[in-house]
């Protein structure tokens, strides 16, 4: 998993049916100091998440388990809301 | 599978029920020679690793969902070793 800050949602009409009533979320990845790190993506979300918030997401199949038996064409998910991180150096 | 060290504890009160009692831990990847490369990654510990100590992970969802043994978890990332020693010819 990687932790992320959620940037906004993406409105899609015309979809594979299996999205239909799943939120998608525009997320940009952070590192463990907290800085933006690497290419935003869209990842599906199975905790209600807001913009603005942190997270963890999941990628690969596995973003598709929450919806389970349903098969989302998804490669990203999020799976959990982040409270804080410590790190060594902080 | 990678070595990587463990660089910090997540928090998360509202996650996918899954993760429930699971630790979640922040691991640098790092090359043999110990020098962090690329972006941490937060994974679940299946084997009780502390803050500090270089880790086998393993970065497949399969793999981390068998070392978390629960069904269906949204997982893609576990530790599953403590590393003891490291022996690289090429240093």
């Amino acid at each position: 998993m990687q932790l992320a800050r959620v940037l906004g949602t993406v409105v899609a009409t015309r979809k594979e049916p299996a999205f239909e009533g799943i939120k998608l979320l525009l997320i940009q990845p952070l590192s463990a100091a907290g800085d933006d790190v690497g290419r935003p993506l869209v990842a599906v979300d199975a905790m209600s998440a807001g913009v603005g918030q942190q997270v963890f997401f999941v990628r690969g199949k596995e973003a598709s388990f929450p919806w389970y038996p349903t098969e989302v064409p998804a490669d990203a998910g999020i799976v959990g809301i982040v409270d804080h991180w410590s790190t060594v150096e902080s | 599978m990678i070595l990587g060290r463990v660089v910090g504890e997540v928090v998360s009160t509202d996650k996918r029920p899954q993760f429930e009692g699971a630790k979640l831990l922040l691991v640098q990847p790092e090359t043999p020679q110990g020098v962090a490369t690329g972006t941490a990654f937060v994974a679940i510990d299946s084997v009780g690793a502390g803050r500090g100590e270089l880790v086998l992970a393993v970065l497949e969802g399969r793999a981390a969902g068998e070392a978390l043994a629960r069904k269906l978890a949204p997982v893609d990332a576990a530790i599953v070793g403590i590393v003891d020693q490291v022996d690289c010819v090429e240093a």
